[in-house]
């Protein structure tokens, strides 16, 4: 198991969410016990329906769990939002397209109540993070699919969360981007020592960013497996061909198939 | 180039084809009247002349266009813009009811839609209100509503343009709810991840995502206070406007008049739904749009 953290981000205990549909209730999670220490990269990965997404809005309070506990940084979700303890990214990039690159960037810090020099001082740094200087005046729809979710990490990265939450951040670019925006992912975690809570389909890019991997199963949904990752933090791209990546990536195909979620 | 071979070619074609449509029509539908008053004068014109006497009369049933064109163009044109018979000050005097009251229509669906968003009790109380509103047939409510206010001692602009109001701040309401309630989902657990206020998802979110939806609903609107100020012109006895050019020429029989009062009506039509469409492109180009 998990080494005792002295600094648990996420606690989540016996937690369970069943959603009331039209065609009788869905249990996207059901207890999942889960302890996620600060600075962890924990990816989770399973079928589509096995409750990821559902975790992770759970987390930051968009939805509400039916059974269980669930803490962050010791407060309720509610409590943790209303703090802005987390950053969160979704699947789409979510601009306002009537807004430039810099002033989506700007949003959460006008909301936030931030003085407009510490503004600029943050949407430049944050998109320098992200490798997007020089497109601050752009709007959306100037800009490609792989740079326009790198400005919503950046939106996500400007107000200095201890916590991001990614949801599929990647899965709708191609290889290479996705390559290039997981090195970059990588780099700024390490320097900046934040928790992430990562979602994917896919096993290389869990196994690459991860310290732990979280393995999950639909009907219900739950968690089947954490695998901990032997690699070390400092990780380029080609440590995909050790084989201590291929050993780890093998067991997560296991531990996959042993939540039997593919079969149907 | 290109426009032109898309546009211009196939929109004059169109235009010749209805005008010389419209002059089949003005022969056919005059020659009756004209035959009567020759047979009364003992004359027995050749084909040709008869022809041009039916697109020649001074009442005719359906004036021919070079005749509405004349009228037109003199009464718009050669006259003092103060005199009463000129068309500019008749759509003039139509034009600045229709104004006042787009502006107002326009500023009450604006705040008829945000209670609607914002109060669920709104929703559910005043939307059945405001389409039973728009049943009402407005011939009907024209005169009531004139002669209230003259009973009060208002009279003049204001009336009209509160007819104008009732029939433009329907599709500003209804566009705006829709503007207002189009963020999707995903940008409103947005704005709820950063704990935002009512006020602010109000304002940094749904009021941009509204404005396409404004100056669409905007358009509709303006047309729509452009007949209202017409209708309120028409029972009023009204002196000044397109709607008392209308009734007069329907008074004395001066079709011309009418056809010549019912262009120049669709000129400041066109002219305002171009002067919104404008409007609205470029502040949509403020916004970021991308351009067409
Ligand atoms: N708002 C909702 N109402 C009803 N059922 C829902 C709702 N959201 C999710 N579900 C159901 O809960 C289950 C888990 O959904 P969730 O979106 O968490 O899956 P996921 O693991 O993120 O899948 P994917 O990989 O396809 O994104 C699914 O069966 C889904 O149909
Ligand atoms: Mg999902």
């Amino acid at each position: 198991m998990q080494p005792a953290h002295s600094n648990t981000v996420i606690e989540a205990s016996k937690l369970g969410l069943t959603f009331q549909t039209s065609d009788g209730p869905v249990r996207a999670l059901s207890d999942v016990d889960l302890s996620i220490g600060k600075g962890e990269f924990v990816s989770f990965i399973g079928p589509s329906g096995c409750g990821k997404t559902t975790f992770l809005r759970v987390i930051a309070d968009l939805e509400r769990p039916t059974s269980g506990s669930i803490s962050i940084n010791g407060m309720s979700p509610q409590q943790a939002r209303e703090a802005r303890a987390y950053g969160y990214v979704f699947q789409a990039a979510a601009l306002f397209p009537w807004r430039t690159i810099e002033n989506n960037v700007a949003l959460p810090l006008e909301i936030m109540g931030i003085s407009r020099d510490e503004r600029k001082a943050r949407i430049k740094r944050t998109l320098d993070l992200v490798n997007l200087s020089g497109f601050e005046k752009k709007y959306p729809w100037q800009l490609s699919g792989g740079m326009q979710q790198r400005a919503s990490i950046a939106r996500a990265l400007a107000f200095d969360a201890d916590l991001l939450l990614m949801d599929e951040p990647f899965g709708a670019l191609d290889e290479i981007v996705r390559d290039h925006l997981n090195e970059q992912l990588l780099k700024l975690w390490g320097q900046t020592n934040k928790t992430i809570c990562f979602v994917t389909h896919s096993i290389p890019e869990a196994v690459y960013l991860s310290t732990r991997i979280v393995v999950m199963s639909p009907r219900p949904g739950r968690v089947t497996d954490v695998i901990e990752s032997t690699l070390p933090r400092e990780r380029p791209l080609d440590i995909r061909e050790s084989p201590e990546f291929l050993a780890i990536a093998a067991r997560v195909r296991d531990g996959l198939r042993a939540g039997h979620s593919y079969d149907d | 180039m290109d426009r032109f071979r898309d546009k211009i070619i196939p929109v004059t074609t169109l235009l010749a084809g209805l005008v010389v449509l419209w002059y089949v029509f003005a022969v056919i539908m005059n020659a009756p009247v004209q035959r009567d008053m020759d047979r009364r004068a003992g004359e027995d014109p050749r084909f040709s002349e008869f022809i041009g006497k039916t697109l020649a009369q001074a009442k005719p049933t359906l004036p021919a266009p070079h005749q509405v064109a004349t009228n037109f163009f003199e009464n718009t044109f050669t006259r003092k813009i103060t005199s009463n018979r000129s068309l500019v000050y008749h759509a003039w005097v139509t034009l600045s009811s229709t104004l006042l009251g787009f502006a107002f229509g326009t500023v009450l669906g604006i705040l008829i839609a945000v209670g609607i968003v914002h109060f669920i009790a709104l929703d559910r109380s005043l939307m059945p209100w405001i389409i039973a509103s728009q049943t009402i047939p407005i011939l009907a409510i024209a005169p009531m509503v004139v002669v209230v206010f003259a009973a009060i001692g208002v009279t003049g602009l204001l009336p009209k343009a509160l007819i104008s109001t009732y029939l433009s701040f329907f599709p500003v309401a209804v566009g705006m709810v829709k503007g207002l309630r189009s963020p999707e989902i995903l940008y409103l657990d947005l704005m709820h991840t950063y704990n935002a206020s009512a006020s602010q998802t109000f304002w940094k979110l749904r009021v941009p995502a509204s404005v396409p939806y404004l100056f669409a609903s905007m358009k509709v609107a303006v047309a729509a206070s452009l007949v209202g100020a017409i209708v309120a012109e028409l029972p009023t006895g009204a002196v000044a406007g397109i709607g008392a050019k209308l009734l007069a020429g329907a008074y004395y029989s001066q079709t011309i008049d009418i056809w010549s009062a019912l262009v120049a009506g669709s000129v400041v039509a066109v002219l305002l739904v171009t002067l919104v469409g404008v409007a609205g492109r470029i502040v949509e180009r403020s916004m970021g749009g991308r351009p067409a």
